[in-house]
């Protein structure tokens, strides 16, 4: 795999031609599987694990729909690499810390991968931009009859797919979709929302999966239920779910402007003027000012400033994009300040926005 | 606040998660946590945690290992199962199976798999899923007292059982 291309092509998640950034980030389903008769990646050893993987990487890089992908085996990726696909949101984070006998396998455009001997010996997934979560669910399923083919599955007529852990027993699915909800944050809507959630069997989590905070207003919504339901059920309930969310944000993003104009556009305004001041940036505060300029460019605060260049700062303000881009690693403080370059450069270079005046504009000039 | 599982040291790490409307909490130091393994910069859910508590405190757990059931298969122990809450192959999933019933029901909508059955899993693996759907639907279509659909149930279940036994089924490997 050339992970170095990947730093150069634009995040999967952003969509090609549409400059709003809009509420629904990203939709994602992942299926979990294992090998009948195999120990779990976790408990085999890793010769047991190496064993698998050179048994699966032939059979996955010759399905059709991967269109000759990239792979990699995690003992051979620097750990920089790993960091780029995490980022990329093609492994997760336990991924990135497996060596030998893990890989992953993943199409040129990004919107396919599958991780090998993660949690479980397979796990499909497939991402698009918006909410598509019923055409993502119909390519993993088209994924995982394609690989069925070929590999015996472990399956219980009982318990379904039999997966390492006991929460993803049954469809072994999870369908998540990553949501920008500033409005909610910025009106205290949105810890209600959170528990909500909870009572209803979904669970919200921060921009990089589990374990990960909410940062830049980003909030991943998924099921946890694996087993009792179809998998048609399970999207179609989340999709409601998600449309209703959708909803509230932007009753908010209207109360916000009626209720607290002055105060939103000093946000939206503030965020602007140190992202493209600021001479230190730390990750967080470059994701919260980032979605205060998404937030401004739905509303039409910030006019004319292109929402995928914002999208794509969220990607390069990370640590190993970030060094990538810089062409060497980095202490903690000097990614502060190549960040806060990067951010001022990308945002200057892209069409200068007019900051919209509220109401007749009285020009000086 | 002190810790449920050691009782020593003052509670830190605060876990809350609601399952089917009942709110579970869990107060834990952080070196029972991580010794639940619970990465506390990680991911979890009260679930995994409990699995690691259950009744028993360590010391007893190390006097009866033993005695411990363990996986034919994989030879998992019950005490790494709770350890790591991951199982070590599928054959665990019967060795286990009495731990397994009360986490399915916490973290589950049902105790039986609705969803896709891999095509080479043959017919037989997909009447008998059928056929285990439709009598959980007759019994509680029956504790509902709808006898109607009840009856379209019973026809459902004669059609299967049937095609089970006019069937020549491949043995199970």
């Amino acid at each position: 795999m050339n992970v170095d291309e990947l730093v150069r092509t634009p995040a999967w998640w952003i969509e090609e031609d549409s400059s709003e950034p809009g509420i629904v980030v990203s939709s994602r389903v992942r299926l979990a599987r294992n090998i009948r008769g195999a120990a779990y990646p976790g408990w085999a050893g890793e010769e047991e694990c190496e064993r698998i993987w050179k048994e699966l990487l032939p059979i996955l890089s010759d399905l059709e729909v991967l269109d000759s992908p990239l792979h990699a085996e995690m003992g051979e990726l620097e750990n920089i690499d790993k960091q780029i696909l995490f980022e990329r949101h093609l492994i997760s984070r336990e991924h990135a810390e497996k060596g030998k006998g893990s890989g992953v396998v993943a199409r040129g455009d990004e919107r396919l991968a599958i991780m090998v001997n993660e949690e479980d010996h397979l796990r499909l997934q497939s991402m698009r931009p918006g909410l598509a979560l019923d055409e993502v669910w119909k390519e993993i399923d088209d994924v995982d009859s394609a690989v069925e083919q070929q590999v015996r599955f472990a399956f219980g007529v009982k318990l379904g797919y039999l997966t390492a852990c006991p929460s993803n027993v049954g469809t072994g699915l999870r369908a998540s979709v990553m949501l920008h909800l500033p409005g909610l944050v910025l009106m205290n809507d949105m810890n209600p929302i959170i528990k909500g959630m909870g009572k209803i069997g979904l669970a919200v989590r921060g921009l990089w999966g589990e374990g990960t905070e909410a940062t830049g207003n980003m909030f991943q919504i998924s099921n946890q239920i694996t087993l009792g339901e179809r998998e048609k059920d399970i999207i179609l309930e989340l999709e409601q779910i998600v449309l209703e969310v959708v909803e509230h944000e932007k009753n908010a993003r209207i109360r916000l402007l009626q209720e607290r104009e002055m105060l939103t556009r000093d946000h939206v305004g503030r965020a602007y003027g140190i992202l493209t001041n600021a001479h230190i940036l730390t990750s967080k505060e470059a994701l919260d000012q980032l979605s205060g300029l998404r937030l401004g460019i739905d509303l039409n605060i910030l006019d004319s400033l292109d929402g995928r260049v914002v999208d794509e700062l969220l990607l390069l303000t990370q640590p190993g994009h970030l060094q990538k881009l810089e062409g060497r690693r980095l202490k903690p403080k000097e990614r502060d300040r190549a960040r806060a370059a990067q951010v001022r450069s990308r945002l200057l270079d892209a069409k200068k926005p007019a900051l919209r005046r509220r109401k007749s504009q009285t020009s000086h000039e | 606040m002190l810790c449920e599982r050691c009782s020593d040291n003052d509670a830190t790490v605060h876990l809350t998660q609601v399952i089917e409307g009942q709110v579970k909490k869990l107060h834990l130091c952080e070196e029972c946590a991580s010794e639940s393994g619970f990465d506390v910069e990680g991911p979890t859910s009260v679930t995994d945690i409990l699995l690691g508590l259950g009744g028993s405190t360590p010391q007893e757990e190390t006097a009866s290992v033993e005695f411990e059931r363990s996986c034919p298969k994989c030879h998992m122990r019950k005490s790494d199962f709770k350890k790591t809450g991951q199982f070590g192959c599928p054959a665990c999933y019967e060795t286990f199976e009495d731990e397994l019933q009360p986490l399915l029901k916490a973290m589950h909508r049902g105790e039986r798999h609705l969803g896709k059955v891999p095509a080479r899993e043959g017919l037989r693996v997909r009447v008998s899923a059928e056929l285990a759907a439709l009598k959980d639907a007759l019994g509680a279509a029956v504790t509902e007292e709808h006898y109607e659909e009840a009856a379209k149930l019973r026809d459902q279940i004669r059609d299967c059982e049937s095609k089970i036994s006019q069937e020549n089924w491949e043995a199970p490997s």
